[in-house]
């Protein structure tokens, strides 16, 4: 009797500690799994059960971070934002770098299609900034192409001072409207 | 050139197209001096900045059978009429308080009025309305009197059926501002606008003075810069409806569009006065120009040549060139395109950020936006460089000006008062005020050429 309450006590400790491995594996997938099983040890599985399981769990684990680091990069590349000036569709230094990471990610995913947003703050005016954001949206598709990627892989689409990421009416909401964003389609 | 294009506006039918109206006849005209109708400028000059407002008294109009129909559309004719003239800026309607006489008991001719009682409160003209109502059919007499002079300025009688009030007095009203302006005035002009009350923006139009509010697309997308055609029945903007930002021509009459969705921008559409015809920025070749674009949706041709962005074209009042923003100069400025040599000169030289020109119907003046540290202003500069000339100033964002069909107002967009809200100001910059209150946000006001006359 006083067993079994061991035993399920153990099991419960044991699919906590992996409760906790998936839910920190998005913050760090270098998280040890060995501990739950080290632990399942005691309870009398067979030394060739635990080395199975544990090889079932590495690679469960590997393919999650494979998938995770894919995720992960695109993801990034959807949220990291080139950003831009007032009134100027010149890249700045900081977007020739994020755009020669972008380049680098769709190089190595060849069968992926992006559109580039082209977007501008409120100030100036509505029909100024339709113009501007298409211009935005050039300089980084152009970039692009000149890093390598194909044209039919890069489309444009200029909203103006349509859809800010930021409300707000100083620099610091404009600067962060100012910008080029990334979609994967 | 103004002068012929109003002639040009009244001898057109098309508001039997636009409003379903009635026929609306003049039955006799009694002016006594006809030479001083044709005289323009005769009492005020509107583009004076120290324009005095002449005040004017609009007293009740006499039920001429005096059944009660009579005295209410009265009323309400006199409610119209008295906000038609406010409007203006140029006329102040006096507060029927202090009226000594009531010619709706004494009479409205001529022989009726005691001017005296009128000089006495300040009043310098005097509008008298007689009105007959019979089984809908309506019949309305209005006079305009010099009460210093003691002379009758204007006299119509104007028939149709009660709903027709409105734009009888929108008539008479046009009758007034040409004879104190010597032009038709706004009276029966429309104003297209954005307005985001739904959630999104989408287009509507409304009357001059803001009433009538009317929902003209309904795409739950983005819907921007409206363009109402020369003859009302066509109106022309950029949606997002198709997922770009794409150029719709819809017929008002039918509400079918023709959409132009090349690759690109397809946006700042502007109508060419007295064509069915106009032009738009388009981006397809990887420019951005301007084209010559027929009302059925055909490009004719560009217009812009040089590289770099070109847009917003405004056209002048005859047709043959046009505003327009470009940077090949390095930062937004205007520019005047002349559409036959295809030649361009650069506008202004003050500021490094000049937008969104607008055209004065007189020719003379292109008002734009400008941007100065951050503060967003509306300007007005002569159209062969004179000036510029600060109209806005410490309210807000201020944008998209668009004149009235006078000349005489600018409708224009203000953050003044927190979400954007159009506004209306004189062509000086005097008596800048709330053309309406409504849910949302309101942008990109875009006064219509008037289609009330016939």
């Amino acid at each position: 009797m006083g067993k079994q309450i061991v035993i399920r006590f153990m099991v419960v400790l044991f699919l906590s500690a992996m409760m906790l491995t998936v839910s920190c594996a998005k913050k760090s997938v270098e998280t040890d799994p060995s501990a739950g099983i080290e632990q399942g040890s005691q309870d009398g599985l067979s030394a060739e059960e635990i080395a199975r399981q544990r090889a079932l769990e590495e690679e469960r684990l590997r393919e999650e971070a494979l998938r995770k680091s894919l995720a992960t990069e695109r993801e990034k590349f959807e949220m990291e934002d080139i950003y831009f000036d007032f009134d100027s569709s010149e890249l700045v230094p900081d977007a020739r770098m994020l755009l020669k990471e972008k380049a680098d990610f769709l190089t190595r995913n060849s069968g992926l299609t992006v559109t580039i947003e082209g977007h501008c703050d409120e100030r100036g005016t509505t029909e100024y900034n339709l113009a501007l954001g298409e211009r935005r949206a050039m300089a980084a598709k152009r970039y692009l192409q000149d890093l390598g990627i194909a044209e039919f892989r890069l489309n444009t689409i200029s909203y103006g001072e349509e859809r800010p990421s930021i409300q707000g009416n100083d620099e610091s909401a404009w600067s962060k409207n100012r910008r080029a964003h990334f979609v994967i389609r | 050139m103004a002068q012929k294009r109003t002639t040009k506006l009244i001898s057109k039918p098309v508001s039997l197209n636009l409003f379903n109206f009635f026929m609306l006849m003049i039955i006799f005209f009694m002016a006594s001096y006809p030479g001083e109708v044709k005289s323009q400028h005769a009492y005020i000059n509107i583009n004076d900045p120290l324009m005095r407002k002449i005040p004017i008294a609009i007293p009740f109009f006499k039920a001429l059978t005096g059944h009660e129909q009579e005295v209410t559309l009265g009323k309400n004719g006199v409610d119209i009429m008295s906000n038609a003239l406010d409007f203006t800026g140029y006329l102040a309607v006096l507060d029927k308080a202090s009226f000594i006489e009531n010619p709706a008991n004494k009479g409205i001719t001529g022989a009726d009025i005691n001017y005296k009682n009128w000089t006495v409160i300040g009043a310098e003209l005097l509008v008298t309305g007689g009105i007959v109502e019979q089984n809908g059919a309506v019949r309305l007499e209005l006079r305009l009197f010099d009460t210093f002079k003691e002379s009758l300025l204007i006299g119509k009688v104007y028939t149709g059926h009660k709903e027709d009030i409105k734009s009888m007095i929108y008539r008479f009203c046009a009758e007034i501002s040409m004879l104190l302006t010597g032009k038709m005035g706004v009276f029966g002009s429309k104003l297209a606008f954005v307005s985001t009350v739904s959630g999104n923006k989408e287009i509507f139009t409304c009357d001059f003075d803001g009433g009538n509010i009317n929902r003209i697309t309904n795409f739950n997308n983005i819907s921007i810069t409206p363009a109402l055609s020369p003859d009302g029945n066509f109106i022309a903007f950029t949606s997002y409806a198709k997922g770009n930002p794409d150029l719709y021509i819809r017929d008002l009459r039918t509400n079918r569009d023709v959409i132009i969705a090349k690759k690109g921008l397809n946006i700042t559409p502007a109508w060419i006065p007295g064509q069915f015809a106009l032009a738009a920025t388009l981006s397809f070749t990887g420019d951005q120009d301007i084209y010559l674009i027929s009302g059925a949706g055909e490009i004719k041709r560009q217009l812009t040549k040089a590289s770099g962005t070109d847009l917003s074209p405004a056209f002048s009042p005859d047709g043959t060139r046009f505003a327009f923003v470009s940077k090949r100069s390095s930062t937004p400025q205007i520019y005047i395109g002349d559409i036959a040599s295809g030649a361009a000169t650069r506008l202004t030289f003050q500021g490094n950020y000049n937008t969104s020109p607008a055209w004065s119907p007189d020719g003379d003046k292109i008002a734009y936006v400008g941007v100065v540290k951050n503060s967003i202003n509306i300007y007005v500069i002569g159209a062969n460089g004179g000036g510029p000339t600060q109209l806005t100033s410490g309210q807000g964002d201020n944008e998209d000006p668009s004149w009235s069909p006078d000349g005489n107002l600018i409708a224009f967009s203000s953050t003044r008062q927190g979400a954007s809200r159009i506004f209306v100001m004189t062509s000086t910059g005097s008596d800048q005020r709330l053309l309406f209150t409504y849910g949302g946000a309101q942008t990109d006001p875009m006064w219509s050429p008037v289609f009330v006359e016939k």
